[in-house]
C-alpha cells in the first residue's frame, strides 16, 4: 500500500500549490486527482487574481490593508477578519513568486504585472494573464510540478476518508481507467478538491465539480461551514452557462435590458456594472421578472464601444467563447447573459493554517472556509486564496507528517478498502431499480428553484423535503452495467448519495439563516440581521441529518456597516 | 441527426463495433452534450473524457468525422446525417473514446517544460516588456488535448518523435525573456527525435483547436538550434 507523508487529494491551483510547499518543506507530497491536472477548474479562470501591487496609475495607493477592508465589506461582514488579513499580506508575495515561475501575466508599459479593476475595488488590484489567468496559473504551477518531481496520480477519484482513532489514516481511491482500487496511507491528507458548482441546474463550473469532496469531508466527520453561501454569476453565456468573466464588466462593458437601458443604473449608481456579482445577478433576474428581459430568459452585455482592438488585446478568450458557443461575435453583436451558480464560498471548515476539525485533514481552496470569503466572494479573490492557503495547508501539512511517527496500523486501512469493495460489489449485484441521472437532475433542480439567487421559507422548506426524498430513493441506486474499466456510470453512483447530503447542508443552512446577507437573499427577510446571524453556520453530519450550530465571526478591525455601492 | 460511436471493452473480448445512437439536435447543442445525453439516457456504459465543456481544458479530443476535434466546441448544426465518432487516432485505446494518454504526457516531461533561471529572483516581479511578453500569445495557450500529436504522420512513424505539442512547449520557454535555460533547453529538442524530424506536413496547424500554429513554433526552434549551434563552435 502506497505511503506518503503528506497526500493531497485534488490537482488544481490549491493542490498543486499545497504539495509544492510541503516539498519545499523537505517532505515527500503526492497529489490524487480525478482527471489530470491541467483539466482542473481552476484552468477556467479567466479574470484575474488579485494582489495590492499598485502597478498602475489609478493604484499606486493600494495597500494589503484597503484589500482586507473590500474584501470584507464584500463579504457582507461575515469573513473572519484575521484571516482576509492573513491572506492580503501574503498576496504579493505569492503572485510575485508565480511570476518568477514563468507565469505569462499581461505587462503594463513599464513590464510590470498589469492590473485590472473588477467588482467591489476601489483600486485596480486584479493581476491578469489576457482572460486566461486561471489556464496560465495552472500551467504553470504544473510545471513546477514536474520540476520538482511532485508524484501524480491521474485520474484516481477518492472514495472515502480512513479514519481511525479519531486521526485521518489515508484515503481509499478508485483508478477509473483500470477500474483498480487501492488504499494510500498518508502522514497527513490535504483536500483541494474545489467547489460544487454541480448541484445547480444551472453552473458556470467544469462537469466535474459535483462537490463529492466535500461530501467526503463531511461524511468522515469534518464539519461543514457556510454552505447557505452560493455565489451566483450575473453573465454566463444564455443555454451554456459558460462563464463570461466579470473581465468584460472591468473593461466597461455595459449590460442592457430590452430597451436598450443600463439597468444598473437602477440598483447600484455608483458601482453601476461593476457593483458586486450578488447585486448585479438579483439587479438581472430582477430585470427579467419585470418583463424587460429578451424572452424572459436573458439581458445583453455589450462590448462594442470598447473597440476591436481592445477586445481583442484583453478579451480574446471571452470573444472566442462567445463565438464558438453562442455564434456571436461581440466585436459586431451584445452577448446574450443570464446569471447561473458561481462559486461555493463555504465549505470544509477550517483554520488559517488549513486544519480542519479532524485531526489529520487538511483543506485549501475552493473546498476549503478559511471564511476569506464570507457572505460574497470578491472576484480575483479566489484564485489569491488558492495559492496563498494552498501554501499555508501545505507548510501545516508537512509539519504534521514530520511530527506524527507514523504509529498507526495498516489494519483499518485495509478494512475500509475491503468496506469499498463490498460496497462496489453491492452496487453491482443491486437488486434496485434507480438511476443516478434522473435522481441527480432532479436535485439540480430543486437547488435552483428552493435554493437560488431570491429565497423564501416556502421553497426552502420545499426542497429540504425534496432533497431528503432523494436521499432515499438514492438507497436504491444501481449502475446500469458492471464494467471494470473507465465505469463513469459507477462512480456517478458512488458520489450521488454525498452530494445530497451536501446540497442538505445548503438548503438546510438557508431556511435557518432568516436573513439577508451578501449572496444569501431572503425574500422574507430582506435584510441583514446582525443581532441574530452575525455567525457561521457549521453543520455537522449526524444520522438524523445535518445539525447546525452558529460559531462567531473573527471581527479584529472593522465593525460591521452598512454595505452600499 | 444519428451517431455512430466507436465502443470497445476490453473486457468484453469482442472486436471493437460502432454502435448507432439517434440524437435530437437541440439549438445549442454540442457534441459533448450529446454524448452526455446518450450516456445518461440511452447506454450508460459509454465512455469519454470531460471536465470544462467550454474548451479550456483539453479533455474532450475526439476523432469527429475522422478529423480530431474537442467534442464541446463541436456544435451539432455543424454536422450533417451520419455522424462518425472515434477515438484519438494512434494511441491506445482504454475504452470506447477514451484512449491512453500517458505516451503523450511523457513527451512533455522529456523537454523540462519549465521557466529556468539561473539568477537569483529579484524582490518584485521580472520585468517583461509588453513586446515580449506578446510573444507568449498563442504559443502559451496549448491545452495538451493531443489533437495534434494524433493527427501527426510523423508522430505515428516513431513513437520516439516528440511531437508538435511537446516542441511547441519547448518554444514557449525558448521565447520567454525571462528564461536563461539557452543552450541547455534547446539540447534536448535539437536532436533527431526532436526539430529535426518535423517534416512540416502542418496537420497540427490545422487540427489545433485554440487555433496555435505548432510548425511554426517548431521551425523558429530549428532557427534557434541552428544559431546555438553556431555560436557554439
Ligand atoms: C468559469 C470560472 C471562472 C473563474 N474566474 C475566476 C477569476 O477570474 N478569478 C478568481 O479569483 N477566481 C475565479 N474563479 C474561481 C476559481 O477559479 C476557483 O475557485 C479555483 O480555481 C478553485 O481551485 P481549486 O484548486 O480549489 O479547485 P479546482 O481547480 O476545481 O480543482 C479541484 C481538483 O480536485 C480534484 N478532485 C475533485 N474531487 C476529487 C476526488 N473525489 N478525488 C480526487 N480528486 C478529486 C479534481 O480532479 C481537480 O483536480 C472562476 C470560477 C469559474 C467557475
Ligand atoms: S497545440 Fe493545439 S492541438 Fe496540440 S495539444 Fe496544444 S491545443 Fe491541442
Ligand atoms: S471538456 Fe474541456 S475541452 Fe472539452
Amino acid at each position: 500500500m502506497p505511503y506518503h507523508p503528506v497526500l493531497v487529494v485534488g490537482g488544481g491551483l490549491a493542490g498543486l500549490r499545497a504539495a509544492l510547499e510541503a516539498r519545499f518543506q523537505g517532505v515527500e507530497a503526492a497529489v490524487l486527482s480525478l482527471v489530470h491536472p491541467l483539466r482542473s477548474h481552476s484552468g477556467a479562470a479567466q479574470g484575474g487574481v488579485n494582489a495590492p501591487l499598485g502597478n498602475s496609475e489609478e493604484g499606486k495607493d493600494d495597500t494589503p490593508e484597503r484589500h482586507a477592508y473590500e474584501t470584507v465589506v464584500g463579504s457582507d461582514f461575515l469573513a473572519d477578519q484575521d484571516a482576509v488579513e492573513a491572506m492580503t499580506r501574503e498576496a504579493t508575495e505569492r503572485i510575485f513568486e508565480l511570476e518568477h515561475w514563468g507565469a505569462p501575466f499581461s505587462r503594463t508599459p513599464q513590464g510590470k504585472i498589469a492590473q485590472r479593476p473588477f467588482g467591489g475595488g476601489a483600486f485596480p488590484r486584479t493581476c491578469y494573464a489576457a482572460d486566461r489567468t486561471g489556464h496560465y496559473l495552472l500551467h504553470t504551477l504544473y510545471q513546477q510540478a514536474l520540476k520538482y518531481r511532485v508524484q501524480v496520480y491521474i485520474e484516481w477519484t477518492a472514495l472515502s476518508l480512513v479514519v481511525a482513532q479519531g486521526q485521518v489514516q489515508g484515503v481509499v481511491a478508485l483508478h477509473l481507467p483500470s477500474g483498480e482500487i487501492e488504499t494510500f496511507s498518508a502522514g497527513a491528507v490535504v483536500m483541494a478538491t474545489g467547489g460544487a458548482g454541480r448541484l445547480y441546474r444551472k453552473s458556470t463550473n467544469a462537469l466535474i465539480n459535483t462537490g463529492h469532496g466535500l461530501a467526503l469531508a463531511y461524511t468522515a466527520g469534518a464539519p461543514l461551514k457556510d454552505m447557505e453561501f452560493i455565489q451566483f454569476h450575473p453573465t454566463s453565456l444564455y443555454g451554456s452557462n459558460i462563464l463570461i468573466s466579470e473581465a468584460a464588466r472591468g473593461e466597461r462593458g455595459y449590460l442592457l435590458n430590452n430597451q436598450g437601458e443600463r439597468f444598473m443604473q437602477r440598483y447600484a449608481p455608483r458601482f453601476m456594472e461593476l457593483a458586486p456579482r450578488d447585486i448585479v445577478a438579483r439587479s438581472v433576474i430582477t430585470e427579467l421578472k419585470e418583463g424587460r428581459g429578451f424572452d424572459g430568459a436573458y439581458v445583453l452585455l455589450d462590448l462594442r464601444h470598447l473597440g476591436a482592438e481592445r477586445i481583442l488585446e484583453r478579451l480574446p478568450g471571452i470573444r472566442e467563447l462567445a463565438i464558438s458557443f453562442a455564434g456571436v461575435d461581440p466585436i459586431e453583436e451584445p452577448i446574450p447573459v443570464e446569471p447561473a451558480q458561481h462559486y461555493t464560498m463555504g465549505g470544509i471548515d477550517c483554520n488559517t493554517w488549513g486544519e480542519s476539525r479532524l485531526p489529520g485533514l487538511l483543506a485549501c481552496g475552493e473546498c476549503a472556509c478559511v471564511s476569506v470569503h464570507g457572505a460574497n466572494r470578491l472576484g480575483g479573490n479566489s484564485l489569491l486564496e488558492t495559492v496563498v492557503f494552498g501554501q499555508r495547508a501545505g507548510r501545516r501539512a508537512a509539519e504534521l507528517a514530520r511530527a506524527g511517527a507514523s504509529t498507526s496500523s495498516e489494519e483499518p486501512l485495509k478494512k475500509a478498502l475491503e468496506e469499498a469493495r463490498t460496497m462496489i460489489e453491492g452496487f453491482k449485484r443491486s437488486n434496485g431499480n434507480e438511476d443516478p441521472a434522473s435522481i441527480r437532475e432532479e436535485m439540480r433542480r430543486a437547488m435552483w428553484e428552493g435554493v437560488g439567487i431570491f429565497r423564501e421559507k416556502e421553497g426552502l422548506e420545499g426542497a429540504v423535503a425534496r432533497l431528503q426524498e432523494l436521499g432515499e430513493r438514492a438507497r436504491r441506486l444501481r449502475p446500469a452495467h458492471g464494467g471494470q474499466f473507465f465505469n463513469q456510470d459507477l462512480l456517478r453512483c458512488w458520489e450521488l448519495p454525498g452530494q445530497l447530503l451536501v446540497a442538505e447542508a445548503i438548503a438546510g443552512g438557508a431556511l435557518r439563516r432568516e436573513e439577508s446577507r451578501g449572496s444569501h437573499f431572503r425574500l422574507d427577510f430582506p435584510q441583514r440581521d446582525d443581532a441574530r446571524f452575525l455567525h457561521h453556520t457549521l453543520a455537522h453530519l449526524t444520522p438524523e441529518g445535518p445539525r447546525f450550530e452558529p460559531r462567531d465571526v473573527a471581527i479584529t478591525r472593522w465593525p460591521p456597516e452598512v454595505r452600499k455601492y | 441527426m444519428t451517431l455512430n460511436v466507436f465502443r470497445f471493452d476490453p473486457e468484453a473480448g469482442r472486436p471493437p463495433r460502432y454502435d448507432r445512437f439517434p440524437v435530437e439536435a437541440m439549438p445549442g447543442m454540442s457534441l459533448l452534450e450529446a454524448l452526455t445525453e446518450i450516456a445518461e439516457r440511452q447506454d450508460p456504459s459509454l465512455a469519454f473524457r470531460y471536465s470544462c465543456r467550454g474548451a479550456v481544458c483539453g479533455s474532450c479530443a475526439m476523432s469527429v468525422q475522422g478529423r480530431p476535434r474537442l467534442a464541446c466546441q463541436t456544435q451539432l448544426k455543424d454536422l450533417r446525417g451520419e455522424v462518425l465518432v472515434a477515438p484519438l487516432p494512434h494511441l491506445p485505446v482504454i475504452k470506447d473514446l477514451v484512449v491512453e494518454m500517458g505516451p503523450f504526457y511523457q513527451r512533455f516531461e522529456e523537454i523540462m517544460p519549465y521557466l529556468i533561471r539561473r539568477t537569483p529572483p529579484p524582490e518584485r516581479e521580472l520585468l517583461q516588456a509588453p513586446r515580449e511578453r506578446r510573444l507568449l500569445d498563442e504559443v502559451a495557450d496549448c491545452v495538451w488535448c493531443g489533437a495534434c500529436y494524433a493527427s501527426c504522420p510523423t508522430v505515428r512513424q516513431g513513437p520516439s518523435y516528440l511531437g508538435p505539442a511537446a516542441l511547441l512547449q519547448a518554444y514557449r520557454f525558448a521565447a520567454d525573456s525571462r528564461d536563461e535555460g539557452g543552450r541547455e533547453g534547446l539540447r534536448l529538442v535539437d536532436r533527431e527525435e526532436g526539430v529535426w524530424r518535423c517534416h512540416t506536413v502542418f496537420n497540427c496547424v490545422e487540427v489545433c483547436p485554440k487555433k496555435i500554429n505548432p510548425a511554426r513554433a517548431i521551425q523558429a526552434l530549428k532557427r534557434k538550434a541552428l544559431l546555438g549551434r553556431f555560436k557554439l563552435w
